[in-house]
């Protein structure tokens, strides 16, 4: 490969950029070709990658689960025709910060729910509707409200693979022993927000 | 995609200049957005906008020909009103390249990709590609000193 310092005659201002990408944003909208759009946001259990569709809110991604492998996944899974455009994530992006500040216990938001399919999303609708703020379940009782009692391992694997945590609340239903049991943005996020909710 | 975003503007300014650098970036990415799903896997994503890149610089200067042609409008230019700094002395001496050249030395110095793509885009020969950035690198050593090129150029 040639290598010239052209490059450096050509700086290209972050500003700049972020003018056009918002102008991009804007006209990509209008003319239906933002099929999914992120943003990242900080959080008291870390940076979380937020997607959504026209329909709404597609995934919520921890840092642990690699944003742009999620991002990698979302293109293949949904449609390529992904842009980072944070407007549309705005809503969901402020609830969340009055969730984590504990001014909010539910969300209202409207949830896309591509990913997933069958029992699993049996189990994390009612998971959505029936396990209200502060309170846990177990996986027993989850799979009972599911309609499938002795599916209690599948519920658990409904739970672990949750596309949208946090808002959809995997992280109430815990071991009947009382133990917290697995998270997907690991066990210490998950104790994070079983605290959060206990206050 | 939208990872390229840099290397495009840088592109789009030397090909067609900055007036015109953020419309032809932002047709380059609003097409690259609804082509994308036919996108191979396996495709050079930098390659593939470049390429989108030069079609929509050329649509543009097109367009801006066609506007040239006297007329009572005023002459507006948005463009200056932007803070961005940019070397005068380097657009005049960039512009001043044969569009092949300049169109090959953006693809290959700019954007890096190799002239086995350039001679596909520019609908060229690999050699002609290859001269053309020759070309045009050397022109712009002369006109425009500041630029340095590498020792392991060529």
């Amino acid at each position: 490969m040639t290598t010239t310092d052209l490059e450096k005659h050509y700086p290209v201002d972050r500003d700049q950029l972020r003018r056009l990408h918002v102008r991009l944003e804007r006209d990509a909208q209008a003319g239906g070709l933002l099929d999914i759009a992120y943003r990242t946001v900080d959080s008291a259990v870390g940076p979380l990658l937020l997607a959504a569709t026209p329909l709404g809110l597609l995934r919520v991604a921890f840092a642990n689960e690699g944003h742009d492998s999620v991002l990698q996944n979302l293109s293949q899974r949904i449609s390529p025709r992904i842009l980072e455009a944070p407007t549309r994530l705005d809503p969901i992006a402020r609830q969340l910060d009055e969730f984590f500040t504990g001014g909010r216990h539910s969300f209202d938001v409207a949830l896309d729910w591509s990913l997933s399919r069958g029992f699993r999303r049996t189990v994390l609708e009612h998971l959505n509707t029936d396990i209200g703020y502060g309170a846990t379940t177990s996986y027993a009782a989850l799979a009972s409200l599911s309609g499938s009692p002795k599916a209690v391992r599948a519920v658990g694997t409904a739970c672990a693979t949750n596309p949208i945590p946090i808002v959809v609340p995997c992280h109430r239903v815990i071991r009947s022993d009382g133990t917290v049991g697995a998270y997907r943005g690991g066990p210490a996020a998950k104790r994070i927000l079983l605290d959060l909710e206990r206050d | 995609m939208a990872r390229h975003g840099a290397t495009v503007l840088r592109v789009v300014r030397a090909v067609i200049g900055h007036a015109d650098a953020d419309d032809a970036w932002s047709d380059t990415f609003l097409a690259a957005l609804k082509a994308y799903p036919q996108l191979p896997v396996d495709a050079n994503v930098e390659a593939w906008l470049v390429t989108i890149a030069h079609r929509k610089a050329i649509d543009i200067a097109r367009a801006a020909s066609r506007r040239a042609v006297p007329v009572a409008d005023p002459p507006d230019s948005p463009a200056r009103e932007r803070a961005d700094t940019h070397d005068l002395d380097l657009d005049a001496a960039v512009g001043a390249l044969p569009p092949k050249q300049r169109q090959a030395v953006a693809y290959h110095y700019l954007a890096g990709l190799p002239y086995s793509e350039i001679a596909v885009i520019l609908d060229s020969s690999v050699a002609a590609a290859r001269r053309a950035a020759a070309d045009g690198i050397a022109t712009l050593r002369r006109t425009y000193p500041p630029i340095e090129t590498a020792r392991n150029h060529e």
